[in-house]
């Protein structure tokens, strides 16, 4: 992404949210998203990212991909908290039907810049009506 | 009011590419501007000029490029997502070494960071995928 450059956006900022609705393996969509949110972070833009239907296993602990010979790029999520997003939603009905608790997720932090850089959790669950409000009062959305 | 225009999906297995270039044409139409369309995804495949469709049939990227030529349109490819499916423009092509490119006409190649721009600068940004 060395070739990536900021452009003058004249000091606007709007609230991004990248809504991730696919399992994070059978097809890239959610490796290309995470890209963009990646990038994105240049542009000091407020990004949150959303994970819902399929979308929460991106966010599944231990994946292996070994057997099936493709990138396991899950390390990447990480690195979130580094590129300035603090706010990562995941529907907690798309986990329930899906049999997955907070706890098989990976604990994501970012450093809390207000706070003495100190780690903080940034997987909130939030219900499915609380994500339309979220994307509701969201500028730009991109779905992944 | 400004448009971008996103396209998430390659031309002929899905509709996105046919319905984005419908909808640019009618924002167009409306005295409406379009700030740029970008290709992400498979999308990047609407860009290679060796598209060779059945005669009887719509050529997707021709339209594109007919469009752009017509408007001045910003069609933008993303070189991340390019690179992986092979559409390569003449940079790119002494870049990585290849014995050719494919990019069609009124087609660029760039960054993501074009396409969070248009977020930021456009009213809409409007999305097209499967």
């Amino acid at each position: 992404m060395s070739d990536q450059e900021a452009s003058p956006t004249s000091g606007i900022i709007k609230k991004f949210l990248y809504v991730n609705r696919r399992a994070p393996h059978g097809s890239n969509y959610a490796q290309e998203g995470l890209e963009v949110a990646l990038v994105g972070a240049a542009f000091e833009q407020d990004v949150a990212m959303a994970y819902i239907d399929d979308g929460v296993f991106q966010l599944k602990t231990d994946q292996d991909t070994s057997e099936i010979g493709t990138k396991n790029f899950s390390p990447t999520y990480r690195a979130l908290g580094d590129y300035d997003v603090k706010k990562i939603y995941v529907e907690k009905e798309s986990l329930e039907k899906r049999g997955l608790t907070q706890d098989d997720l990976m604990p994501l932090v970012y450093e809390d810049e207000d706070d003495d850089w100190a780690e903080k959790p940034m997987i909130n669950l939030v219900s499915a009506a609380e994500l339309q409000d979220i994307i509701e009062q969201s500028d730009v959305v991109l779905n992944f | 009011m400004k448009f971008s225009v996103v396209v998430n999906e390659g031309p002929y297995t899905h509709q996105a590419s046919d319905s984005a270039y419908y909808f640019t044409r009618a924002v167009l139409s409306q005295g409406h501007e379009i700030m740029r369309v970008f290709f992400y995804h498979d999308g990047v495949n609407n860009g290679t000029r060796l598209t060779t469709p059945p005669q009887d049939d719509r050529n997707i990227t021709n339209r594109w490029s007919d469009l752009a030529k017509e408007h001045d349109l910003d069609l933008v490819v993303c070189v991340a997502a390019a690179q992986r499916r092979g559409i390569v423009d003449e940079d790119e092509q002494k870049r990585n070494s290849k014995d050719t490119n494919n990019i069609a006409d009124g087609f660029r190649i760039s960054g993501l960071g074009q396409l969070i721009e248009a977020g930021i600068q456009s009213d809409r940004l409007v999305a097209f995928g499967d």
